[in-house]
Parts: C-alpha cells; structure tokens; sequence
C-alpha cells in the first residue's frame, strides 16, 4: 500500500510504499525487494525513517519475551515503545536507564539512533544499557551481536542502514519511587549555565534556553538538575503508593495551527513568561517522571503547531574545547537573525567511544525552526559554525543536511560508507542516507 | 489475585487480543483459543509479562463442531467471560462462484461461532454472574450485493446473540453483541478504508471491556455506524435493490 509518510517535524514529505510485516518471512520477503528501510514511531525528524520504494513498519513486533525481576533485564521485539517498557516495569521498580524526551519511540528507533537523554555523561547513550541485539541482514539471516562485534558497532547509531533491527535484550534501572527531585537553577547567561552543568549535578541535568536573549542576556537558560527521589523524599500519601502519579490529561493539537500563531512576538511572549515562571519555581521540587521527562507527551500531535509548512529541529554536538565559543557563535547568530526557536534545549555530554553514533564530550544544542526560506538560510549558517568548532550533526533530527557539510564535519563516514559498500547499501537505504550519501 | 478469566474464541484475531490486553491491564487472567495455538505462546507470553497475569494458549477449531465439548472440558478454570472474535470474511466474488467456499464462509461466522457459544451458555447458567460476548458486525444489518454471504451469517449470528441474551436473562448470564464498523485489522489490510469510519483494534478492545462492565446489550464501535446503518436500514427494498452501496 502507498501513503505519504514523513518523521516528526512533516517534512520532507515522501510517497512511499508501506509495508507492516507480521513475521519473519513477510519481512525477509520485504527485504529481498529492497531497498528498504525500517520505521518504528517515526519520531527521528526528518526522513531517517522514509523510502519511497519499501518502508518497513515495525509495529507488529510489539512483544515483550521475557523478564527477570532480580536484574531488570529485558528482551524485547523492536517495535515495543520506551512507554510499553514504563508502564510495565515502573510499577515493579524499573524504568529506562537512558530515554530521550519522548517516550513514544520504539526500542530499533533507540538502538539505530543512540538515543541518548539528560544522564548521558553519567550513564552514556541507550548503547551502555544493551546486552545484545538481533539484526535480519541483507540476505534475510537473522544474526545476533555482542558489544564488540562489528554488527552490533554498526548497528546501534547506524539509522537502519546495517539491517532490521528484530529484537534485543537490555537492562532497566531499579528506581524506588516514580518520582524525581529536581533542582531548578536559572541562569542569566550562557557561561552561568555551563558552570551549573560542570559541577557534580547528580543524575539527570538539562537547560531550556530563550534564543532571543541578546547581549548581557544572551543565553539565557534555566537549569534543570533532577535525580530520582527515594521513598523518604516523598510525602505521606505519595509514599503509600510510590509509583503512582496522577494521570495527565492528554491534550491534542485539533488541527495545522495557522502559519501566524508561532511568530517571533508570540514566542517573544512565551519564553519570558516561561523565565518568570522558572524563576518562581527555582529551588527544589518533586516532579512525576511523566512530567519531568516527557512534558510534551501530553500534547499529541504538537508538531502541527507549526502549520502546514512544517518544522526542522537543528541539533549539533561541540567538543568541550570549543563549547563555549561555539555555542555564543550559535546563539548570536539565531538572536541576529530573529528567528526564535520553541524549544531549545542545551545538555552536557559525557565521552563515548562508538563506530557512527552522535554523542561526543562537549555540549549539545537543539533547537526547533518552522520551516521557511529565512530559516533554512539560517540553518545553513548553524551548519558552517558547528564545523568551523569541529562540532557534528544528529541524523535522527536532520532533514536537511547537505552531503559535504556531513562530511566535514565527521571523519567516521568515510569508514562507515565502506562497511555499507560490502552489502547493506544496496538493500537498506532511506531518503536520508540517498541524500547525504551514506 | 485475579480478577477473573477472560477466554477469547479466536484468540489471533486483532480484536480478540486487543481485547484479552485490555482485560489483562485490569488484572484479568486470559485463555487465548486458537487453531495452531502453539504459535501464540508469544502474544501469551506478552500478556503476562506485561500485566504480571497468568495467559494460555489452548487449541481451538471454530467449524470443528463435535470437538467444542471436549475443548471445554480441558478448560481450567472455566472463564467468566467469554469473547467470540472468530470470523472470516471470504472473498465476495469468489464465494459466489464456488458455492462449497461460500458455506465455509457461513460455518466461520454463525454455526461455528454459534455452537462454542451455546456450550458455554450452557455450562454458564446456574453458575453465577458471568458474561458472552459475541462479535458481529454491522454487515449483518443488512444484506448488500457487495459482501451478502458474510453478512448474512453475521445477520443469523446477530439474531441468535440476540435470541441469547433474551434466553439467558435473569439466569446470571449477560450477553453483548458487538457490531463493529470498519477495523483495522488483518482482515482488512490492504483496504482503503474511510479513517472517519474506521476503528482501530484497541479501540475495540477496550469498549469491549466497557460493555462487560456495564453490562451493555448492543454496541457500535464508532457510534455514526448506529446513523448509518439506521439510514441504510430505513431505505425501502424497492429503491435497496438498485442501489450499490
Ligand atoms: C519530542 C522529541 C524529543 C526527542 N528527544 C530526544 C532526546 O532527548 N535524545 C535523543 O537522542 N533523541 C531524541 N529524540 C529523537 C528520537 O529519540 C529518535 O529519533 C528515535 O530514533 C525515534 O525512534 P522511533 O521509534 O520513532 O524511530 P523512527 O523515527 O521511526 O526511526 C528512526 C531511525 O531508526 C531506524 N529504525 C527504527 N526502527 C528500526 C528497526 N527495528 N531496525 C532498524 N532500524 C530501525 C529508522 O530506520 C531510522 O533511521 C526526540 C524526538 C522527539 C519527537
Ligand atoms: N475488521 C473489521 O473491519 C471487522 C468489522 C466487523 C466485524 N469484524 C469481526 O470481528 C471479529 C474479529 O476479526 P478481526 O478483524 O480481528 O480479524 P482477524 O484478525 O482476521 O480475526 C478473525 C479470527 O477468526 C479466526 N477463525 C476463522 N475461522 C476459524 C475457525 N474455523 N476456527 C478458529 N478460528 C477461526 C481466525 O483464526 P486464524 O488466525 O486461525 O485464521 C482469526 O484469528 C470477526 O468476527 C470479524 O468478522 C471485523
């Protein structure tokens, strides 16, 4: 069947051949057409997630295969979400040792990117909590890996393109209670907030930043520290019952919001409301864990606040060395231009050795644009600064990175594209590696 | 502890095991009855691991009438409620030709359907509170040129739950006819169906398990089929008969 599909900020569009396997032989039967590529949720942005000629949806590999109690191991099929996992082990005592801020992504759609969350320099990307994953390759042989084995190197940060990812086995964290204390640090500027990530700042640490901050004010940000609360933490009632949390209401986005309602003076207006209300709440608080990771959970469908045009989400990572010049460079350049972002959002990253994933030690910048001609022209300009302080790009946000840009910023593709040239490019591709090469 | 068993007839069906998931998030214990069932043990597997309930695969064969008892018998504990999701929908054009295919088509939805239910209206009664669910569908209101062989033995199915619960009133047995518009299910891959009109398994699952709950006769899924099918109904034969629809 043919539908239009795209990843979460609904653009590019692509018409593609759609296919939802229920077994292993009507996915290796998919396969043999290639090339194909495998979809879990699509929340990767831009067109990670799409082919035209076969996309793969895996949402019929939904099952949980086994579970131990004493260790929080976990096997899993690929298409379980990061949702599935929290509402049935939460309430035993377990929750993801690394998520990013959605929860409505699928185990594969983890593994391919790497996700990695608010604790990546104390625990690392979703890599570190994996024991093993199993891959249905080019030639439809189903093939288990270890850490260590090239497969599995590949595999994880390799969007899709060594195979379909089918299963894994992974390790939960044993957590007391379902809720997190957090610590709420407003910072007004940008060398403040990195002297607040610098310090021991416990599990979980993240900042929300108003882009159109200028001058003294320019990166200007909140800091949000968290770690999980223990029984004692708790008050009365909420002990009685620690992993209970009252229920959100979901909210939906009815419709495209018209091109007009994100502007740059609506959004001027939010973000200062936004600073006040921080800086009212600064100090220490208890926050459910559906609050605390997933605030915009709760609102389906956000993405259309963009409107039909669509959004791209531009998110790099710096080098230590060269964060903080960097990122004044980003930031000055986005303030000049006036084109605000929603959402933009700064993290500490801690090392990590892997063949092609994102994360380095530095600082990882996000941000959220509504896709026009002046911001694609400004994305450009993110792009050129990012590689001039030898900073790289995050394919699972991308929709829109040229090939050369790619390359120059990250000497692991010339590697990866020869592991490709031995098999896998001819049957796995999607619009995202046709257009950057890889 | 459990709050009861639920057994599902057809226990692959997308709506069946969207339904037995529903229960389960309640704390039910489910029996998923299927033909082939051992290829189920990991939806079972699932179930139990997700909701920390006890699942079953047991087989099976809804046209295989004389073995019906016997598969109750092997049934521990007997269930509380009892789901009928079995159903084929047969190939129109196909069926018309091939009039021993045709039957086969009948057999799936009304005298197999029929026959599991009454032995476990049989064992039910005298036994307490407990419930039947049978899944129809809206093609049963009424008999179209498009899909009439279906829909007729949907049509003999509705009748009979409806004969049932009449029957069963007052004798500690409730039970539920299901009509369903349009699903999106394995029955209708493929198809182009109308996303207004179309409901999705879990949708299913969990009105199902609300219609249980409070004690529902008749449910719609999505409720414009109630309009639908009443205007659909309310056409007069003379005018029906030319229509295609
Ligand atoms: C609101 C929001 C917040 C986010 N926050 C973060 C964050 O904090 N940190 C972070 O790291 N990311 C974040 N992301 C990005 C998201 O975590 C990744 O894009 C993730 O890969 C999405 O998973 P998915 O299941 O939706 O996969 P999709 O978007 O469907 O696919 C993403 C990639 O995974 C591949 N893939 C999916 N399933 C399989 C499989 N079974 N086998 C092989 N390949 C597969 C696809 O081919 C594609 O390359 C965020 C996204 C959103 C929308
Ligand atoms: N999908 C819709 O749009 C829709 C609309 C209205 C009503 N319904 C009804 O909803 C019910 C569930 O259907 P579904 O949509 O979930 O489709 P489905 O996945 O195709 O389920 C139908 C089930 O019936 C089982 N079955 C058929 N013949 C059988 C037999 N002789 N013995 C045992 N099991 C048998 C099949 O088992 P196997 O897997 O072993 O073949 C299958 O699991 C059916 O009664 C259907 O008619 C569906």
């Amino acid at each position: 069947m043919r539908r239009e599909l795209s990843g979460w900020g609904r653009v590019p569009r692509t018409d593609c051949a759609v296919i939802a396997p229920r077994d292993e032989a009507a996915l290796r039967a998919a396969i043999a057409t290639g090339p194909v590529i495998a979809r879990g949720n699509g929340r990767a942005y831009g067109d990670a997630a799409t082919q035209s000629r076969g996309t793969i949806e895996m949402r019929h590999f939904n099952r949980l295969l086994a579970f131990d109690p004493e260790t929080g191991q976990v096997e899993a099929e690929a298409g379980v979400l990061l949702a599935d996992l929290i509402e049935a082990f939460l309430p035993r005592g377990w929750f993801p040792w690394v998520t990013p801020g959605t929860k409505f992504v699928t185990l594969g759609g983890a593994i391919a990117a790497d996700v990695h969350g608010k604790n990546h320099r104390r625990d690392g990307a979703f890599r570190s909590c994996l024991d093993w994953v199993e891959v249905m390759q080019q030639d439809g042989s189903v093939v288990r890996a270890e850490p260590g084995d090239d497969l599995f190197e590949w595999t994880v940060g390799g969007m899709g393109l060594t195979g379909v990812i089918l299963r894994a086995g992974l390790r939960l964290r044993p957590v007391s209670t379902g809720w997190i204390r957090q610590q709420m640090v407003p910072a007004p500027d940008l060398a403040t907030a990195m002297e607040v990530f610098e310090r021991d700042t416990g599990t979980y640490a993240v900042a929300w930043f108003d882009c159109l901050g200028q001058g003294a004010s320019l990166g200007r940000s909140l800091v949000m520290l968290g770690d999980h609360a223990t029984p004692e933490d708790l008050g009365e009632a909420q002990r009685a019952a620690p992993f209970n949390i009252p229920r959100r209401r979901r909210l939906k986005v009815p419709m495209d919001a018209p091109a007009f309602a994100l502007n740059r003076f609506t959004l001027k207006a939010f973000n200062a409301l936004y600073w006040r209300a921080g800086l009212r709440k600064a100090g220490e608080s208890l926050v459910d864990w559906d609050s605390y990771f997933y605030p915009l959970d709760t609102i389906d469908e956000w993405n259309r606040i963009y409107g039909r045009p669509g959004f791209a989400q531009f998110q790099c990572v710096l080098p230590l060395a060269t964060a903080r010049p960097g990122l004044e460079a980003l930031l000055k350049a986005i303030s000049a231009s006036g084109q605000g972002s929603f959402l933009a959002v700064l993290k500490r990253l801690g090392a990590q050795e892997s063949r092609f994933s994102f994360p380095m030690e530095g600082y990882t910048l996000a941000l959220d644009f509504p896709v026009s001609p002046k911001a694609l022209q400004l994305l450009e300009r993110l792009d050129a600064i990012t590689v001039d302080h030898g900073g790289r790009f995050y394919l699972a946000k991308d929709s829109r990175l040229r090939s050369d840009t790619l390359r120059a910023s990250d000497p692991r593709v010339g590697a990866f594209v020869e592991m490709r040239e031995t098999g896998p490019r001819y049957r796995f591709a999607s619009g995202q590696s046709e257009r950057i090469g890889i | 502890m459990s709050n009861g068993t639920l057994l599902v007839l057809g226990g692959r069906s997308d709506i069946g095991l969207a339904t037995a998931r529903a229960f389960a998030a309640a704390g039910w214990d489910v029996q998923l009855a299927a033909r082939d069932a051992a290829t189920l043990e990991p939806e079972a597997r699932d179930i139990a691991l997700r909701h920390g309930v006890t699942a079953t695969c047991h087989e099976m064969d809804a046209t295989d009438l004389d073995s019906h008892a016997a598969f109750y018998d092997a049934l521990s504990p007997f269930p509380q409620v009892v789901v009928c999701a079995v159903g084929a929908l047969g190939d129109q054009a196909r069926d018309e030709a091939d009039v021993a295919s045709a039957t086969a088509v009948m057999r799936a939805n009304f005298e197999g359907p029929a026959s599991l239910l009454a032995h476990a209206a049989n064992r039910m009664e005298g036994s307490g509170t407990s419930t039947i669910v049978g899944i129809s569908s809206v093609a049963g209101d009424r008999g179209r040129a498009s899909n009439y062989i279906y829909g007729s033995a949907k049509a003999g199915f509705t009748a009979y739950l409806s004969g049932l619960r009449n029957r069963m009133t007052g004798k500690g047995v409730h039970v539920v006819t299901v009509k369903p518009g349009f699903v999106a299910t394995r029955m209708t891959e493929g198809m182009d169906l109308p996303p207004a009109l179309t409901a999705t398994p879990e949708a299913l699952g969990q009105a199902i398990f609300t219609a249980v709950a409070k004690q529902r006769d008749v449910v719609y899924v999505k409720p414009i089929w109630r309009l639908v099918m009443a205007v659909i109904r309310a056409i007069p034969e003379a005018l029906f008969k030319k229509m295609s629809i």
